[in-house]
């Protein structure tokens, strides 16, 4: 089966701004990927490249082993639920399924219904008496009813309550086990990808700083702390992603493949969010936009 | 049948959790031979994970031959853990209870002693993946 979203050296150019550069992915079939990274970092940008709303200025995307929509076939194959979750405030909900079933050749209405049951819905009414989550859930129906190969999802948590985060995530969840979906979506936060993810990209200022398969990144990845030390002593195979220093301690988190050997460490495991914020603080560093990340020593 | 429920703030991997939570409950005897687990269905639309997570977590629990899959039907308990787990924990929990007198006559309070434990069974587990 071919990639679900491949792209190489992938780049978007806003006038004189780059809001995604040199982006190279390859995320395999059958995840759930989780796309992170603070407001601004080019999230969007890559999730419309995909669904063929922008056009790169250099690089190359494919979707599915295809360029984003290509055709009919190919719009049919990816359902997207823009941010802010657009929907038509006058119709009804009613209206919007009936929208959907003339749209979509693939349409699948009796999922569609079953789903507006399960989520307690009205279809008389009007989408402007929904709340967020409503409305949330709505988009949701129709993209997945469409049935897609892969569902790509922008903030789709950004404006909701917690239960309403949990309520929508278990409708996605139950989705992807009920039709084997692949889905796509970005976060600003982790932790609302955490349970879900099983594959994470971390962008930060149209830069993608780390991309794979979470068990593997957090396997990966370690924190060291111990006496202060010069960092040029450590072996090759550890590169650096966060450090900082007291007058006597380090504290480090590293990336390598092999077993940590030095006596002199402690070595911890990191969790997903302590991850991507030293991803995100190096990225911020590099940049030089802002001091480097800085975390208070106990 | 059980409950799962998912601690995102502990760092143990979610299908982790689902495999300790099942061992738990054949250890105490929630959970026996021929019980059906939870389906993966039910599973995901209950905590809001991925369903890979909940496969996962049976593959691992299969491959101990705790459990196995009826193709259609579900994963069911194939083994029961309570009576011989005790057991054996019974000179374990001497032992230790042993060790923990021990480390108080030399002189450690319960938080050196904790840090103490954790720190080997870490290298403990450490050495086993190495």
């Amino acid at each position: 089966m071919s990639a679900v979203l491949e792209t190489s050296a992938l780049a978007k150019r806003y006038g004189r701004r780059w809001a995604l550069s040199d982006c190279t992915l390859k995320i395999p079939p059958g995840h759930v990927v989780g796309l992170v990274g603070p407001n601004g970092a080019g999230k969007t940008t890559l999730l419309h490249l995909a669904v063929g709303l922008l056009a790169p200025t250099s690089g190359a995307i494919t979707v599915l082993g295809d360029r984003p929509a290509k055709g009919a076939t190919q719009l049919g194959r990816v359902g997207f639920v823009a941010q802010e979750t657009p929907l038509y405030a006058g119709l009804s909900v009613a209206d919007h399924l009936h929208f959907g079933a003339w749209l979509n050749p693939g349409w699948d209405e009796r999922l569609a219904q079953r789903r507006i049951e399960q989520i307690a819905l009205d279809p008389r009414q009007r989408v402007r008496e929904l709340s967020g989550g409503q409305r949330a859930q709505l988009a949701l129906t129709l993209a997945v009813a469409k049935r897609p190969e892969l569902l790509i999802l922008d903030e789709p948590l950004a404006s909701l309550d917690p239960l309403a985060r949990r309520e929508f995530l278990q409708n996605l969840m139950e989705s992807v086990a009920e039709h084997q979906l692949s889905v796509v979506l970005s976060s600003h936060l982790v932790s609302d990808l955490e349970r879900v993810c099983e594959y994470l990209i971390v962008l930060v200022s149209s830069h993608v700083q780390v991309a794979g398969e979470i068990e593997g990144l957090l396997a990966s990845h370690h924190r060291l702390t111990g006496p202060r030390r010069d960092l040029g002593t450590l072996p090759a195979s550890q590169e650096i992603i966060e450090a900082t220093h007291t007058d006597r301690q380090s504290t480090l988190i590293v990336r390598t493949d092999q077993p940590i050997l030095d006596p002199s460490w402690t070595v911890e495991q990191i969790g997903l969010e302590d991850l991507v914020l030293a991803y995100m603080g190096r990225a911020a560093s590099i940049r030089g936009s802002r001091p480097a990340f800085l975390r208070v020593q106990p | 049948m059980i409950e799962f429920h998912l601690d995102t703030r502990s760092g143990v991997a979610p299908y982790l959790q689902v495999v300790h939570q099942v061992r738990q409950a054949l250890r105490l005897g929630l959970l026996r031979e021929g019980d059906q687990l939870p389906t993966v269905k039910d599973v995901v639309a209950r905590l809001a994970i991925n369903p890979n997570t909940v496969l996962k977590a049976y593959r691992e629990l299969e491959h101990d031959g705790l459990a196995a899959a009826r193709p259609g039907i579900g994963t069911f308990v194939t083994k029961t853990l309570s009576d011989a787990s005790l057991a054996a924990h019974a000179g374990l929990r001497r032992e230790l209870l042993r060790w923990f007198a021990n480390a108080r006559r030399a002189g450690l309070d319960d938080e050196s002693i904790e840090a103490l434990f954790r720190d080997c069974l870490r290298s403990a587990s450490g050495e086993e993946v190495a």
